[in-house]
């Protein structure tokens, strides 16, 4: 149902919702980039709509609220452990579409993908999404030719403009809350092209994987994994054991975000590694967004959001990389043919 | 078997492992021991566990044998968790989890001719399919195992080895020989054209070890007629979860700890990392 409201309601309406949830929304964080007098703009608890960045795209997604970068799954003693305790609070998080898409690619790892996730699910059914519009693209956004662009599969759909706060709220909680306000249809934001438009090659045969076309990204990334690392659909994790004291028994087990670009990623004991080549590493990571993923699940796994393009310290673009492959696969047809 | 799922751990968490009792241990060599625990439950050699060691991590473990109420686990000695899993005896308890992955599957291979060619450890996630035939060689045509180690002080299973003689082909061979050894020496792949098969387009060809033995080895058993459809590979690959979260074992579509680690060649041959 759709309604308009005004700052102060809603936020009145946060402050409730506070005591069963924590919000999450991207935030300004100043000078807190790659260079001091470069903002970030990532995700952090708030209380206040004014607190939340609707301007500009976040560098980071939401998916540490899911996922957290480094998450403790058991406490244990050397015959016992012991589950991590779930949060004592739900999550409510504000998103653009690209990114609700993402979390469906989030959820296809965690709960279909073999064995049901226990911490991601635990997480994921306490949590409600919030839709942020978007008025206009970003740099390097190609939701529309991933079919992103919109959704309506949200909790809520919220916009702020000026003193007032339009409202479509899919959530009883918040029809609840919102009773009396003024109802007014509400259709989200979205927009309908961007500048960046990708073409994916249907299939890419694997004669390719060791064409020269990938050397150049093997000479200019440093795999430093910040393109992995702010990719609402980059799932992978490591598993790592801590202790507290150097003799004590009690310890912990965690998952930490890993990287298909960096090393150690395939390790295996005796030194043996598969892709030592940067290059090579940007061909899986390229395969498994736009090619592998689809084949097993039947949807692309990027959604387009641009983040790595943006993050990349090498300028390597994976849009043009899926462009200049496209080009490739079809001059490869042309020339079996 | 005792476990110590407390109260508070929800059951069905995937990364809960249990408590399992270490009945006996076989030592091998200085770096490879059989490790014998108490486990009940459905399982195929090819399958693996993961072995949880608070403070020290997890490593996947091929099932290596298969008894009433137990399972064997032969760990080569390589890092962190296999060190630590040394220091234990029998009476001792390890964290498993699993079993996970498809296991190979023995009905494929009943009334067949079979070679089964394995390098090293890599006869542990098939020595469940040795000893079946051993158990019972009426269930095949015929069965040639065919082994290659570095060296005879790298020699596994010895008394498997003295079994598996009485009812199977086997031929054991080692890359360098040492003073007084008797046996065999060379690659396994030398030993193929000499196995006697009748039929060699129906016949199947079972292959484990690492990879460029696997590929040399392959393109042998085609060079004697084996086809592609009749050819089974056990793949290793790192892998974190056992349960197709953590990515690492990803090749292509394929999560080589959910569809694998066993792939029938014409499958298995597409596997580029
Ligand atoms: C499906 C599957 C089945 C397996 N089955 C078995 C099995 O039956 N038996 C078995 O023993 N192993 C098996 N393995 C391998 C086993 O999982 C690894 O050996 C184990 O995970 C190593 O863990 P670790 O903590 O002891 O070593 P780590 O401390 O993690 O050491 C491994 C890392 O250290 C380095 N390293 C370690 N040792 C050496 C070395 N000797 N030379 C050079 N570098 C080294 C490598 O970089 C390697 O990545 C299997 C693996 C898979 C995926
Ligand atoms: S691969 Fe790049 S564009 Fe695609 S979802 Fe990940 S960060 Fe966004
Ligand atoms: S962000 Fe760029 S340099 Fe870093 S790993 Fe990704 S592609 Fe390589
Ligand atoms: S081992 Fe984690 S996905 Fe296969």
């Amino acid at each position: 149902m759709g309604y308009h409201t005004t700052p102060e309601k809603m936020n009145a309406i946060f402050s409730d919702l506070s005591k069963d949830y924590l919000i999450y929304a991207p935030k300004r964080f100043v000078g807190d980039g790659t260079f001091t007098d470069i903002d970030t703009i990532r995700y952090g608890e708030i209380t206040d709509l004014a607190e939340i960045e609707f301007a500009e795209k976040s560098d980071y997604s939401f998916k540490e609220v899911l996922l957290p970068i480094s998450e403790t799954l058991f406490y244990f003693t050397e015959n016992e452990m012991k589950e991590a305790d779930p949060p004592k609070k739900g999550a409510i998080v504000f998103l653009r579409s690209c990114d609700l898409h993402g979390l469906k690619r989030m959820d296809t790892i965690y709960l279909e993908n073999g064995a049901v996730d226990t911490y991601y699910k635990r997480l994921r059914d306490q949590t409600k999404f919030i839709l942020i519009g978007c008025e206009n693209s970003f740099d390097n956004c190609f939701c529309v030719s991933m079919g992103t662009q919109k959704s309506d599969d949200y909790d809520a759909y919220i916009k702020v403009d000026g003193q007032t706060v339009l409202v479509d709220s899919h959530w009883d909680v918040l029809d609840t809350a919102l009773a009396g306000q003024a109802p007014a249809p509400v259709t989200p934001d979205s927009v309908t092209a961007n500048d960046t438009v990708v073409t994916i090659p249907e299939t890419v045969p694997q004669t390719l994987f060791d064409a020269p076309f990938w050397e150049d990204y093997g000479n200019r990334c440093i795999a430093c994994g910040r393109c992995n690392f702010v990719c609402p659909t980059c799932t992978c994790f490591t598993m790592q054991d801590i202790f507290y004291t150097d003799n004590g028994k009690a310890g912990e087990r965690r998952r930490v975000w890993a990287s298909c670009h960096v090393d150690g990623y395939t390790d295996m004991a005796g030194g043996h590694a598969f892709r030592n080549d940067k290059g090579q590493r940007m061909r899986f990571k390229v395969m498994h967004k736009v090619n592998d993923y689809k084949r097993r699940f039947g949807s692309h796994m990027c959604i387009g959001c641009g983040r790595c393009d943006d993050v990349c310290p090498e300028y390597i673009s994976f849009a043009n990389c899926i462009n200049k492959l496209n080009d490739l696969v079809n001059d490869t047809v042309k020339e079996e043919n | 078997m005792t476990t110590t799922a407390l109260n508070t751990n929800n059951s069905d968490n995937p990364y809960l492992p249990f408590l399992s009792e270490i009945i006996d241990v076989i030592k091998h060599t200085e770096i490879e021991y059989t490790f014998k625990m108490t486990y009940s439950g459905a399982v195929k050699p090819g399958q693996f566990f993961e072995v949880s060691l608070p403070k020290f991590g997890e490593a996947p473990i091929s099932v290596s044998g298969i008894g009433d109420g137990t399972v064997d686990l032969t760990i080569r000695k390589v890092g962190k968790v296999t060190d630590e899993i040394f220091e234990n005896y029998i009476g001792d308890t390890l964290f498993l989890r699993g079993p996970y992955g498809n296991g190979f599957d023995i009905a494929n291979y009943k009334g067949k001719e079979i070679i089964l060619v394995a390098g090293g450890t890599g006869l542990s996630p098939v020595k469940g399919i040795v000893d079946y035939f051993s158990a019972h060689p009426d269930d095949c045509k015929s069965f040639t195992l065919l082994v290659g180690f570095k060296s005879p002080n790298d020699v596994l299973f010895k008394k498997d080895f003295e079994e598996w003689e009485k009812n199977l082909n086997v031929i054991m061979t080692v890359d360098t020989p040492v003073d007084g050894y008797c046996g065999k020496c060379g690659l396994v792949t030398q030993y193929i054209p000499d196995i006697p098969i009748k039929n060699s387009d129906q016949a199947v060809g079972i292959v484990v070890g690492p990879p460029m033995m696997m590929k040399c080895t392959i393109t042998e058993l085609f060079n004697v007629g084996f086809k592609e459809a009749n050819i089974w590979i056990s793949q290793e690959r790192k892998m974190c979860c056992g349960i197709g979260k953590c990515g690492h074992c990803k090749i292509d579509d394929t999560y080589i700890c959910l569809d694998g680690p066993v792939f029938n060649y014409t499958k298995g041959k597409f596997l580029k990392d």
